[in-house]
């Protein structure tokens, strides 16, 4: 008897476990049509363009802003940052294909590391490995390169892969995890304003869709004043909800750029890009 | 300088109107000017982000125009609770938990409840 019942709680488990685990698939379709359904008037590929792609009012004054984009020193200045030697005479070419225009590649999972590569800690490992200082992760030279690469692969599809691994499958799990879970002293998910409150009014501002999120990094954002990095505004997100925020490129924040970055599987990288 | 005679008068004021008080739909004065300026205070309340409340300017439609109040919540218990804590009406609410996130004391829950009672 006892071992009928071991056999069938067994059973359970393994079905039930299958029955909770939704594949990263049908999640990323399931996120996407929430998304089309809610803004029926946005096309798909508009969503990378934040609130602008739901709020006509608000994208006129954006596309004038595009003009004359205040992220453009940033991307002069990461170009010059790029093409400048390292001391042991090579450079960031070195490192990354096609001349830096490699943004469509992260972020990606590195079987080997068991860990969760963005384009921003490979420009890190890419100075270490040639004997240079790591640099910041959330603003200044690190968001200009990115900047510059970043504008080099505009047009790239985001592509990312979670593989058949269970560790992969794990750490997507984790950036999913975090992404809904509610935190801070204010209990906001990410989810709450961007998803169920997007399009919403929060005083003035409207509330972007998070369908497209993570295409525009880094980001002139005029809040800030200056560039920041896509984890740098994770922070600041986490931060406004009352929540402790974590590093730029922890583990975790690498995990919810790849759960969140893999929702958008299909639009196109457009960065960098100018915010309010 | 207020004399005796005014302090006594005042006092005897207060004891015959206190039960009117209680009866009355509104709270004195003073609280429903607190729970006012609690309500609209960013850093406090901070009911405008999601709110229409009253003439307080550019609010955020995230959440229902706050009116006519009496007679969506007859029950004051239950209007608190939803401040206090909305999860436990709905878990996946929007709404932050004001009292038992510790966002709002006691005091500034009530005041704020007097306030919006007499939307």
């Amino acid at each position: 008897m006892r071992k009928l019942i071991v056999a069938m709680t067994a059973t359970l488990m393994a079905f039930g476990g299958l029955a909770l685990q939704a594949s990263p698939e049908s999640d990323r379709a399931a996120f996407e049509k929430y998304f089309t359904d809610r803004f029926k008037d946005t096309p798909k590929d508009d969503f990378i363009n934040g609130v602008y792609s739901i709020d006509a009012a608000s994208r006129e004054q954006w596309v004038e802003i595009e003009e004359f984009a205040p992220y453009e020193l940033s991307i002069d200045a990461g170009k010059a940052e790029f093409e400048k030697p390292f001391a042991n005479g090579k450079g960031y070419g070195d490192c990354f294909e096609n001349g830096g225009a490699v943004r469509g590649m992260y972020p990606y999972w590195d079987a080997d590391r068991k860990e969760v590569i963005t384009m921003e800690l490979a420009i890190n490992e890419c100075r270490e490995a040639n004997g240079e200082e790591p640099i910041k992760y959330s603003k200044g030279k690190m968001a200009d390169i990115s900047a510059y690469m970043s504008f080099l692969s505009r047009g790239q599809l985001i592509e990312v892969v979670v593989p058949d691994d269970p560790d992969a499958l794990a750490a997507y799990e984790r950036g999913k995890e975090f992404y809904y879970r509610k935190r801070g002293q204010l209990n906001f998910s990410c989810f709450d304003c961007h998803g169920g409150g997007s399009g919403n009014l929060v005083r003035a501002d409207k509330l972007s869709p998070a369908l497209g999120h993570t295409s525009h990094f880094p980001v002139y954002r005029s809040k800030w004043g200056g560039m920041g990095t896509l984890h740098r505004r994770f922070g600041g997100c986490n931060r406004q909800v009352r929540a402790a925020s974590f590093k730029s490129q922890s583990q975790i924040y690498r995990e919810l750029e790849y759960f969140l970055t893999y929702m958008s599987n299909g639009l196109a990288f457009n960065g960098p890009g100018a915010r309010k | 300088m207020i004399n005796r005679t005014s302090v006594i008068v005042l006092l005897l004021s207060a004891l015959v109107l206190s039960p009117a008080a209680f009866t009355s739909a509104y709270a004195d004065e003073a609280t429903i000017k607190k729970g006012k300026e609690v309500a609209f205070d960013r850093k406090k309340g901070n009911c405008l982000a999601c709110h229409a409340i009253d003439d307080g300017s550019l609010p955020g439609n995230q959440g229902p125009p706050l009116m006519a109040m009496q007679g969506r919540f007859p029950d004051k218990a239950v209007l608190r609770a939803q401040i206090a804590n909305p999860l436990e009406r709905n878990p996946n609410t929007i709404m932050p938990p004001f009292g038992v996130h510790n966002i709002l004391s006691d005091d500034e829950i009530d005041s704020i409840v007097e306030y919006l009672l007499t939307l």
